[in-house]
């Protein structure tokens, strides 16, 4: 098993290091070539719009889009809003998973914050009852989830903050900031 | 399950989103949106780029609130505001109004020569500039949750930040090879809080994020600060005081994504137009210095 992780911006470094403490090999992906032989994809939180710019300059728009048709992609933050259709701004997006997003819907960063939630797919997949904890940073809202993708998480107040489509997963919140390395391996049973 | 709002975890963790990226001055929404345009992970909102600061003289002091809510206004990106060092009251305007960030920095005129803003107090994270680990270690211990070297800003000179580079990742590697015994030395020697000195070792990096600042100018500078070990840049005077600022801004962003790949850097570093006249720092009067600034 080896997953790469979009490393043009933003927190790759500590996804890398949480793929490293479940035994998974990690590659980071800067170039179309950096994609062959990986079983699954990381796109990190970071600035979507740096993200976006990189990935179009450095042609990875239809590698990236043809990688998430076959094999699994989760984005986290960022890496969410990237996967997503439409964010109502003019930016690049893959516009590969059927979710749309509203960014810093939250507002600035000193309404970031820390919450625990109950995640049922994320218990069924690792067999842990604990809560998840997570940590949203200028998140992003998933807004509306359409077609096959479905809703994985949720706010007390009904807000969406993570949605699944076949392979393909899209959170607000960071897994990677926190010490609980179940979202990851969630993820990795994507890959399989 | 309640909700928790500005924790040392989502202070920090801003820092983390910014890494691998550029950080950028700028004077107007004009200038946030080329810097948006051009890949800038978060702009430093101010009145004057530091080269001149320097130009003018004077006291220089937090910018007016009213430029930087335009500026916040004009992108979708992080915003960033400097305040003076020790000037908990202009960092409390800061963050009433909403900035993303705070740099309490030593470009502006110190307000406080003993005394920095305990920054544990306010729900906005704050970045500090250090030239050496134990200035970086004091003030996260006073709840910076991101560092920054301070290098020389406004001269475009890359010399200072490389040497503040060098002794804070030195110090680090050297307490590696430290056994636990001697580590109480050592935060005395460096003027360091013991707890913060322990848990640097145990990393084998600093406890947050750690850009590059101070005179970098140029994709090569950019490039050079990501291989010494640095998560990201702040280019201040660098760009805007530069020939083709978008290009040259675009081209930094690259760098640093790219930093370790030459033939890339040598594509983005092409036909730049002039870079920012810069001074030598070797030549300066030491009163001109202002990487002294902080205690």
């Amino acid at each position: 098993m080896k997953i790469g992780v979009l490393a043009l911006q933003g927190d790759f470094a500590e996804h890398i290091v949480m793929l490293k403490r479940i035994g998974v090999e990690a590659a980071e992906v800067r170039l179309p070539a950096h994609l062959n032989d990986l079983d699954g994809l990381i796109m990190p939180g970071g600035e979507s719009t740096t993200i976006g710019k990189l990935a179009v300059a450095y042609r990875l728009m239809d590698p990236l889009r043809e990688f998430g048709r076959q094999k699994a992609i989760w984005g986290t933050c960022a890496g969410a809003i990237f996967l997503s259709k439409d964010v109502r701004r003019d930016q690049p997006l893959l516009g590969i998973m059927d979710i749309t997003v509203q960014r810093n819907a939250f507002g600035r960063q000193v309404n970031s914050f820390e919450v625990d939630l109950d995640i049922p797919e994320l218990k069924a997949a690792t067999g842990s009852d604990a809560p998840y904890h997570t940590v949203f940073i200028r998140a992003p809202l998933i807004e509306t989830v359409n077609g096959d993708a479905k809703i994985i998480s949720q706010l007390p107040d009904g807000r969406i903050v993570a949605a699944r489509q076949g392979k393909l997963l899209a959170t607000s919140f960071h897994p990677e900031l926190t010490r609980d390395e179940r979202f990851h391996q969630y993820f990795v049973s994507l890959c399989r | 399950m309640e909700a928790t709002t500005g924790s040392f975890a989502v202070k920090k963790g801003l820092a983390q989103m910014l890494k691998g990226g550029v950080i950028m001055d700028v004077v107007t929404p004009e200038h946030a949106k080329i810097a948006e345009e051009a890949g800038a992970c978060a702009v430093m909102a101010l009145e004057r780029v530091p080269a001149d600061i320097r130009a003018n003289g004077g006291v220089a002091r937090m910018s007016d609130p009213e430029l930087i809510l335009r500026i916040m206004d004009s992108v979708t990106i992080p915003v960033m505001a400097k305040c003076r060092i020790g000037h908990f009251v202009e960092a409390q305007i800061l963050e009433a109004i909403g900035v993303d960030y705070i740099d309490e920095s030593e470009v502006l005129t110190p307000a406080d020569e003993e005394h920095h803003i305990l920054k544990h107090n306010f729900n906005v994270p704050f970045v500090c500039g250090c030239r050496n680990i134990g200035e970086a270690l004091r003030r996260i211990g006073e709840g910076a949750a991101m560092i920054r070297t301070k290098g020389e800003a406004g001269t475009g000179d890359v010399v200072e930040a490389v040497r503040h580079a060098r002794t804070v990742i030195g110090a680090i590697r050297q307490l590696q090879t430290m056994g636990d015994e001697e580590l109480m030395a050592f935060a005395k020697n460096n003027g360091a809080p013991y707890e913060l000195v322990k848990e640097t070792k145990e990393l084998g990096r600093l406890p947050v994020v750690n850009f590059a600042a101070g005179g970098v100018a140029t994709p090569a500078d950019a490039a050079l600060m990501m291989q010494l070990g640095v998560d990201g840049v702040f280019v201040g005077s660098g760009i805007f005081k530069s020939g083709d600022p978008a290009k040259r801004a675009a081209a930094i962003v690259k760098a640093v994504t790219h930093y370790q790949d030459a033939s890339i850097l040598a594509e983005v570093s092409k036909n730049l137009g002039e870079a920012m006249v810069g001074r030598n720092v070797s030549q300066m009067p030491e009163g001109e210095k202002i990487a002294s600034r902080g205690w």
